[in-house]
């Protein structure tokens, strides 16, 4: 288990051992949500709205009680009044109020001893619906004539004039734009479209909730945030939060869209009204993407001034996103600081507006925001290094951000490695690999803030010598096996001595999620604390034994060892000595640390691809890949690579296939996985993977999170590869075959 | 409606239930037999997360009814490993192919069907076949690695 690179010293930080979990994993006996029962379980089935818009003007249930082995039914007469804000935004979506505002808004839901009984039984609920006038394009929503869905959304900031679906508007920047535009050779300036996509993680959301005549709760849920269920059900729900215990059950998949509720209070509310039966709650693969998830779409104007050298003189944006028919859920505040955040240009104006649409409530995808906003500008830039001639490494070069670069968002960067990207995307084999025919190279760099937040975390030493780390970052792909590396090296034990447990609400201070790109790093802060301070007992245990100043025994290589010349001659006592004696010195041995973490490092990537377009039917074959990312320093590399093409292959999809299709109807038109359709293994060609290490200085061991930047390169990168290959600039994702082939027809002529 | 009585082999162990006529092989073996190992991603047979083996052909669990499966063989992931891991298994939690692991159990089953039948399958035959197991967390490469690797191993202890 050798490192990869020897440049750090570390004796498992950098090597791939076995995830903990692994096992489980293979074996199918890891427990999901939808795999968890408990004796006298009842099942629950949603009745949804299936019109974009509509008043709901009457729910009759009498048809569906009065069916054996139905035991209650919830509609939104049943839950509290007067909430506001994101609670009553929670609640709304939850179940509909007086109004049904997207197709699959769930508007009633059933329990009963059975699953297909419970599926009977929501097909004998009548809902009477006064169908209203509805919108779902983004620009169309905000157009003259669109039908207001929702009175009196705009926040203060929404200037005078604009249309009643704009609920949000923001603005920043810095210099003089138009001396920028002016001192430009070419100014340039496009509309760029993405559409809403899903983050299609192939575990449906399930839970299992219980709730006695005491308002006294449990549930059991897929997620990546069990404090967030808790928080965000309780408030739905109208009870404290401290009356909820919650676990998390593993989780197949998340990618942001599992930090949020969408119909896990129904699974307390029900069983509350069934007496106190537990229930469960799974939904189907068109429930997830008819109403839960997806991303925002996005209309974005951008506008840059070049000069011939490659300069980049001034910056334009303005953005256009819809995230449904809910305020606060477009990533305009994501997409905005993200949009030049690799750059460092003179002169940036910023503007965005969020609409509302009769579409499902966005939740959070994978850098949300930043993949649309890198479409936009770094396919711009692309057109101006192909109009230059000019190569699209050395421009970003040029113009890159580096160590102490103001942002265009406003913070000064510490230490960063986009420039060390760009150089080893620059000398890697594929970018200069020779094109053929209708093949084309496309350049994209990417970027992420990554995020700390509330961390609580406990380290047990064991009687055998072992430490058990409790964790409230659910573990979605290896953070159990990151984080218990970083433990082992800090105790200096082996990495099969360290037990790293996802435990429940009862059992932490509060946790964030995992989302942000935060559990290897804000968790594994914390995990490395708690074990110094573990180790910090330890030691005074050994001084305690030989009768010496605490301050005169050192921690290393497992064992307390007496330091200095004046300790004296002890022979070295390992933490296994120390654990079987521990009952007898003063108890048991802990180390704990909570923590709003801080010293997060911004996450830059550059990503190559070369693709080849098949002029006759518009096809687009992704021949190679690069992803270049900096991790500050991979603990384990694997699992970082695995972030790197899981990222890459989303970002693909989204370029190519993916897509939220509304109907005129305003039906979602493709729910199921056949017409949604991610990138199945013969889309793809194996993905490349150099990871850059430029340490975060403000993590013990030098980690920046992996998980998101990943995904935003993808999208400008295909697009420019497929200019590259045709001469036709796609500008509005995806990349479908029947839009290639006619921007291919269009260039000809 | 009245419920069928269904005898069945999963896993070489003889079982018996009472199935409902519209359930499914997957509603069956998870409700029914506690095999949850068998996941449900789609229900319409489009990710393969439910991949079965019934007489020895691959199938998705969600598209069979639990009825059909009377009389026939079930093979499911739990039926994999004997005292030691199967090499697929194995090797999938070398070479880190799954990250939520929530497709892996109906990727080993249609790994090692594909392997049963063509044991040393080039990169694209494996993707091909592996076509309709939907993973959305590794990007397929390392599954493709671990697949071979597992390939190559079968053939040199053959």
């Amino acid at each position: 288990m050798a490192r990869d690179d020897v440049k750090t010293g570390y004796k498992l930080i950098g090597t791939r051992p076995n995830r903990p979990d692994g096992l489980d994993k293979v074996t199918g006996r890891a427990r999901y949500g939808a795999d968890f029962s408990l004796p006298g379980m009842l099942h629950a089935a949603v009745v949804r709205s299936p019109h974009a818009h509509a008043r709901i003007v009457k729910i009759d249930a009498s048809k569906a009680l009065a069916l054996d082995g139905v035991k209650a039914v919830v509609t939104r007469a049943d839950l509290p009044t007067g909430l506001t804000g994101e609670d009553l935004n929670l609640q709304d979506n939850t179940l509909a109020g007086e109004r049904a505002l997207y197709d699959g808004h769930a508007v009633a839901a059933v329990a009963a001893t059975s699953a297909l009984l419970a599926q009977d039984a929501a097909r004998l609920i009548e809902v009477t619906y006064e169908v209203l006038p509805h919108v779902t394009d983004v620009d169309t929503a905000m157009a003259p004539g669109a039908p207001i869905i929702r009175e009196g959304v705009a926040d203060y900031s929404v200037p005078e004039g604009m249309h009643g679906n704009v609920a949000r508007y923001m603005e920043f920047g810095h210099g003089d734009v138009e001396a920028g535009f002016a001192a430009a050779d070419i100014v340039r300036e496009h509309t760029y479209k993405t559409e809403a996509t899903h983050q299609g993680y192939i575990e449906p959301h399930a839970c299992v909730g219980q709730m006695g005549e005491d308002g006294r709760g449990e549930m059991w849920v897929c997620t990546q945030g069990h404090w967030y269920i808790r928080r965000m059900s309780a408030a739905v729900l109208g009870i404290d939060a401290a009356n909820l215990r919650v676990t998390p059950s593993e989780i197949g998949g998340g990618f942001g869209g599992k930090t949020t509720i969408f119909m896990e209070p129904l699974s307390l509310a029900l069983s509350r009204k069934a007496g106190g039966r537990p229930v469960k709650l799974v939904m189907s693969r068109s429930e997830v993407l008819r109403a839960t998830g997806p991303t925002a779409s996005a209309s974005m104007d951008v506008k840059l001034g070049m000069k011939k050298d490659g300069t980049i003189t001034a910056g334009q944006v303005f953005f256009r996103m819809q995230g449904g028919a809910f305020v606060g859920m477009s990533p305009i505040g994501e997409a905005l600081p993200c949009a030049f955040a690799c750059y460092d240009i003179p002169a940036l104006k910023h503007e965005a507006v969020e609409v509302i649409a009769n579409r499902p409530k966005a939740a959070a995808y994978r850098a949300p925001g930043s993949p649309m906003a890198a479409f936009a500008v770094e396919s711009l830039v692309d057109e101006m290094c192909r109009e230059l001639k000019l190569d699209p490494i050395e421009v970003r070069l040029k113009n890159g951000a580096t160590n102490g670069s103001k942002s265009s968002y406003g913070p000064v960067y510490n230490v960063i490695g986009l420039k060390e990207t760009l150089e080893a995307a620059k000398d890697h084999p594929n970018y200069s690999a020779p094109l053929g025919p209708n093949q084309g190279r496309g350049v994209a760099s990417g970027f992420w803030f990554n995020h700390g937040g509330e961390t609580s975390v406990t380290l047990a030493v064991g009687e055998d010598g072992t430490a058990t780390v409790m964790i409230g970052t659910p573990d979605i792909g290896g953070s159990r096996a990151s984080i218990g590396l970083m433990v082992a090296e800090t105790l200096g034990i082996p990495y099969e001595n360290v037990r790293v447990n996802v435990v429940e609400t009862g059992a932490l201070g509060v946790n964030e999620p995992t989302h942000g790109s935060r559990a290897t790093f804000a968790s594994g802060k914390a995990a490395v604390e708690a074990a110094r301070q573990a180790m910090a007992e330890m030691c005074r245990r050994a001084a305690a034994d030989w009768g010496i100043d605490p301050e005169a025994v050192e921690w290393k290589d497992g064992a307390a060892h007496p330091a200095g010349p004046n300790a004296g001659k002890f022979p070295p006592m390992t933490i296994g000595e120390i654990g079987s004696k521990m009952g007898s010195t003063g108890g048991p041995i802990s180390g704990h640390h909570e923590v709003t973490a801080e010293g997060v490092g911004a996450s830059f990537g550059t990503h190559v691809v070369d693709v080849e377009v098949d002029p006759e039917t518009g096809r687009t074959t992704i021949l190679r890949y690069l992803v270049v990312q900096d991790a500050g320093t991979a603990i384990h590399p694997a699992y970082v690579e695995g972030q790197y093409q899981g990222g890459a292959a989303q970002g693909i999809g989204w370029a190519l296939n993916e897509e939220y299709v509304y109907g005129a109807d305003g039906r979602l038109q493709n729910p199921i996985f056949l017409d949604y359709r991610i990138p199945v293994a013969s889309d793809l060609p194996m993905i490349d993977t150099v990871i850059v290490e430029v340490p975060n200085p403000g993590h013990p061991y030098g980690v920046r999170g992996v998980g998101e930047t990943g995904i935003t390169p993808p999208l400008p990168a295909v697009a420019s590869a497929i200019a590259g290959a045709t001469g036709a600039r796609i500008r509005s994702l995806p990349c479908s075959p029947p839009k290639v082939l006619a921007a291919i027809k269009a260039n000809r002529a | 409606m009245s419920k069928i009585h269904i005898s069945t082999t999963v896993n070489g162990d003889p079982v018996e239930f009472l199935a409902d006529p519209r359930e499914t092989l997957l509603d069956a073996l998870r409700n029914q037999l506690d095999l949850t190992g068998t996941k449900e991603g789609c229900g319409t047979g489009d990710c393969g997360a439910c991949s079965v083996v019934v007489d020895g052909t691959l199938v998705c669990s969600c598209l069979m009814l639990a009825a059909e499966a009377n009389g026939k063989t079930v093979e499911t992931i739990e039926g994999m490993a004997g005292e030691e891991l199967h090499p697929l298994q194995r090797k999938f939690i070398e070479h880190a192919a799954l990250q939520c692991g929530y497709c892996t159990p109906g990727i080993l089953v249609a790994a090692k069907a594909l392997l049963e039948r063509n044991p040393d399958p080039t990169d694209t035959e494996v993707r091909y076949w592996l076509a309709g197991n939907l993973c959305r967390c590794t990007g397929y490469d390392k599954i493709i690695r671990a697949v071979q690797d597992a390939a190559a191993e079968m053939r040199g202890a053959a």
